[in-house]
């Protein structure tokens, strides 16, 4: 009865598909595209090549740090006037270097090349969606993108360099142009670039928001999305709650820097002048900054996570470990990431009475997460693990998360955080925690999807070499920064060699430095593989990992409107792997429990009526229509 | 490399939240608007919590634009009133009588600023005095493209694309420009609570 009624729907859809069959050309296709697959390929490629700007920017300034005393003459034909005649480092261009790493990775690379790449993929393909809520909306979020990566790019190269406040770029220093080189043009570069930056997050976040809500296919509650899903949904109700704040501090910035206002300037004296301005509070604009920097971060952590859970599920063959719990604990990040900013603040000024209620509010996070991590660890257990790239580096990520999350509770305590601001320890937690956690979750979701965006296959040899230099240089890097950092060496510092104090770690210094070259340079094993795999990979299978979500039930290369006859129907939740009584180990959401007899559990046979009544449903509605 | 393309062949099955797809991202983009003033006005508070803070009269041309965009919200219902009923006539008359007091709402923040200035009150002078700026400023901008959408609207029902069976457009508009007349008064009330 119910298939009757399906055939006779996919003749229709194919009638109307030769009605409306055109050649799209080259530019709406892949240039100015509506489709969320190629809108999330330009998502990732634009990540990518901005990754490869952000490390190259880290290694120029490992060497620096690793060897101070080093003739970096040869890098003149990059850097040009930067590098001095004694072919030393400019001291104000280290700033630069630090402050541009800093906002490439964590906005351009971690949020929009890791939520924009995977949230604009796999939100319409797992929930069985033709395509994004608005597709216009989603082709502005990246162009918006775009623009604001030209802008932040033409930065690097202005003759006064680009900004070097800190990716924070706190006022004053960012706000008064005499203050140094780069709170001149470039910072107003920078801010430019944000504004666009937010706006295309806000536009892709609402489109996300409205996609999982309105667009999910029939049978497909909120209980039976895949935690993916569920990531990137509370990922995009994050960003657009806290972008906006982060409009509203740096509009306020623009004014101070632009038009003379005080909103965070007083008192200040430079060359023994003393400024204009009176009645600001530099604190301000903490506030309001880390009310976004706070959630931005795990704007960045929480759709690694969803990856990653999906990953590990289908990789262990074992349904993923407290589906509830998960959910829950990701709500309860959510939650949280917004009422515990200040203890980025602990040391600026902040009522210390205030500062324990951060404190208090800070480390209850460490519940969700520790939930989190327990329940990849018991999905992990006794699991028939497959080792392919894509749950390599998942693994790595609980790893690295476990690592840097525990420093995290040293630093949420003000008490400890007095003698850690500033140095190199929140330098390695927050790299391990945040930089590392997520880019193996983006790289873990490249391999993983990769054979669903281009068709193809990733050679796993290379994937395995990648993942193991990586994983190693990770921790070589960031593991003995927590020791520098507990000897006192502040952050953001262009050199050590003028104080006795810290003559003690040099050579540690250059050995993080050859790590993190060598780690660098080990990413472009991945590039070569990435880019090669696209032309020359495999052809991939349908469903080369055995998973159970929906992407996996389109065609190899899925068209714009991504199923070709009608969309599937859920019956089931996405983590029916190694079921007993199950002939396969993995049951596709698409199967519904009236054919799986054998392996049903008791309430899954009462789920059967249901089903045989939402098929129903869907005959009265076709022939209504005819 | 894509195979081919397929016709979205159909719309997407009804869902128990559903919602126009349009009217819901109006909804969140209307939650990240609100996000922004949430911003602004407790950096007022925590501000003024600081001391240092210069007390001023508000202007009086204040009372009248609130007054205004009231009334512009009344007409609106109006008009959204008389679209569901099809009474086009009056369509064209509510929304012409809401888009000239929304710009006479935006002519009246400007004299308010006049006001401020003959009262010496800079932008760039005491925060105090920037804030009431900001909120002002940011505020229009909004506003006008609320005007912008009411005009839009006008020239749409003229075209008689307006009506009881295309009600999409006037929801939303009629939802972004109360929006607006809201968010102003609780502007207005959060200065005259605070200033
Ligand atoms: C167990 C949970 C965590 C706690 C208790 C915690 C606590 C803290 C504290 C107190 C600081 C401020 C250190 C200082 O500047 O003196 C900090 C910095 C930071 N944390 Fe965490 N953290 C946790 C997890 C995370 C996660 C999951 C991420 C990202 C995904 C993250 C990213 C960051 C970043 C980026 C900074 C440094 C920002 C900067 O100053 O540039 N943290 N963390
Ligand atoms: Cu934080």
């Amino acid at each position: 009865m119910a298939t009757a009624a399906e055939a006779h729907i996919d003749v229709h859809g194919h009638d109307d598909h030769h009605d409306h069959d055109h050649e799209q050309s080259f530019i709406s296709k892949y240039i100015f595209s509506t489709d969320h697959k190629t809108i999330a390929k330009q998502f990732l490629i634009t990540g990518i090549i901005w990754a490869v700007i952000g490390a190259a920017l880290s290694a120029i300034f490992r060497l620096q740090l690793g060897f101070p005393e080093a003739d970096l003459g040869w890098l003149r034909p990059l850097l040009g006037k930067w590098i001095s005649p004694e072919g030393t480092l400019d001291p104000e261009f280290y700033l630069a270097l630090v402050t541009m790493h800093g906002t490439i990775m964590v906005f351009f690379v971690l949020t929009a090349g890791l939520s924009g790449t995977f949230s604009n993929y796999l939100i319409p393909l797992q929930i069985g969606a033709r395509d994004m809520a608005s597709g216009f909306m989603n082709m502005l979020s990246y162009w918006f993108f775009f623009v604001s990566s030209v802008i932040m790019l033409i930065s690097l190269f202005i003759e006064t360099g680009p900004a070097s406040g800190g990716w924070v770029v706190y006022p004053p220093l960012s706000a008064l142009p005499e203050a140094m080189s780069g709170s001149g043009l470039g910072m107003t570069l920078w801010l430019v670039a944000m504004v666009f930056f937010i706006a295309s997050s806000l536009l892709g976040g609402i489109n996300y928001v409205s996609t999982v809500i309105n667009l999910r296919t029939k049978g497909m509650t909120f209980s039976r999305l895949p935690l993916t899903i569920w990531a990137f949904f509370l990922t995009a109700v994050i960003g657009i709650l806290s972008f906006p704040v982060l409009f509203a501090a740096a509009l306020l910035l623009v004014f101070d820097r632009s038009f003379g206002t005080s909103f965070y300037l007083s008192e200040i004296y430079i060359n023994g002048e003393a400024l204009p301005n009176v009645g600001g509070s530099p604190i301000l604009y903490q506030h309001l900054f880390w009310f976004l920097g706070h959630p931005e971060v795990y704007i960045v952590l929480l759709p690694a996570l969803g990856i990653t859970s999906e990953i590990i599920a289908t990789n262990s063959r074992k349904p993923i470990f407290g589906y509830k719990a998960m959910i829950i604990s990701m709500m309860g990040i959510t939650f949280l990431s917004f009422i515990v900013w200040a203890h980025h603040m602990f040391v600026s000024g902040l009522n210390p009475f205030l500062g324990s209620i951060f404190m208090f509010l800070t480390l209850i996070i460490a519940v969700p997460s520790a939930v989190k991590v327990f329940n990849y660890l018991t999905t992990l257990w006794k699991g028939n693990i497959v080792f392919t790239p894509a749950m390599l580096f998942s693994i790595g990520l609980v790893s690295v998360f476990i690592s840097g999350g525990i420093t995290g509770i040293f630093l949420g305590n003000s008490a400890i955080d007095i003698q850690l601001h500033d140095t190199y320890f929140v330098v390695a937690h927050f790299h391990l925690v945040m930089g590392a956690a997520s880019s193996f979750g983006l790289l873990a979701g490249v391999y993983h999807w990769f054979p669903k965006m281009f068709g193809r296959m990733m050679d796993a040899r290379l994937g395995y070499i990648h993942f193991w230099l990586t994983f190693i240089g990770i921790y070589s890097v960031f593991f003995p920064m927590h020791y520098i950092g507990i000897a006192g060496f502040p952050r953001r510092y262009y050199s050590f060699t003028n104080f006795d104090a810290f003559s003690g770690f040099t050579d540690l210094n250059m050995f993080i430095s050859i790590a993190a070259i060598a780690t660098f340079i080990g990413q472009f094993i991945f590039l070569f593989n990435f880019f090669y795999s696209i032309f020359r990979g495999r052809k991939a299978p349908a469903n080369p990992w055995k998973s159970t979500t929906l992407e996996w039930t389109t065609p190899r290369v899925p068209g714009h409107g991504n199923w070709p006859g009608e969309i599937p129907k859920v019956y089931r939740w996405a983590y029916d792997y190694s079921k007993p009584g199950a002939e396969d180990d993995f049951i596709p959401q698409t199967v519904p429990f009236s054919q799986t007899m054998e392996s049903n559990l008791p309430h899954e046979n009462d789920m059967i009526a249901l089903e045989k009544e939402m098929d129903a449903e869907e005959i009265v509605v076709h022939e209504a229509k005819h | 490399m894509m195979a081919e393309d397929y016709k979205l062949v159909d719309t997407p099955v009804e869902q128990p939240l559903s919602m126009h797809p349009k009217k819901f991202a109006l909804w969140l983009f209307i939650v990240t608007v609100v996000m922004i003033f949430a911003a602004f006005t407790s950096a007022h508070i925590v501000r003024q919590a600081d001391g240092d803070w210069l007390i001023y009269d508000l202007p009086t041309m204040l009372w009248y634009t609130s007054a205004i965009i009231l009334l512009s919200s009344v007409f609106m219902q109006w008009a959204y009133m008389a679209a569901k009923k099809d009474k086009l006539e009056q369509v064209k008359l509510a929304l012409a009588i809401t888009t000239v007091l929304g710009i006479l709402f935006l002519v009246g923040q400007v004299k308010a600023w006049g006001q401020l200035v003959d009262n010496n009150i800079y932008f760039n002078g005491n925060p105090a005095g920037s804030f009431l700026y900001v909120f002002t400023f940011v505020h229009a901008l909004h506003l006008v493209s609320g005007v912008i959408y009411l005009i839009y609207m006008l020239i749409s029902s003229y075209k008689y694309k307006v009506h009881a069976k295309n009600m999409l457009n006037m929801e939303m508009c009629s939802t972004w420009w109360h929006f607006l007349g809201g968010l102003w008064i609780y502007l207005f009330i959060f200065l005259l609570l605070n200033h």
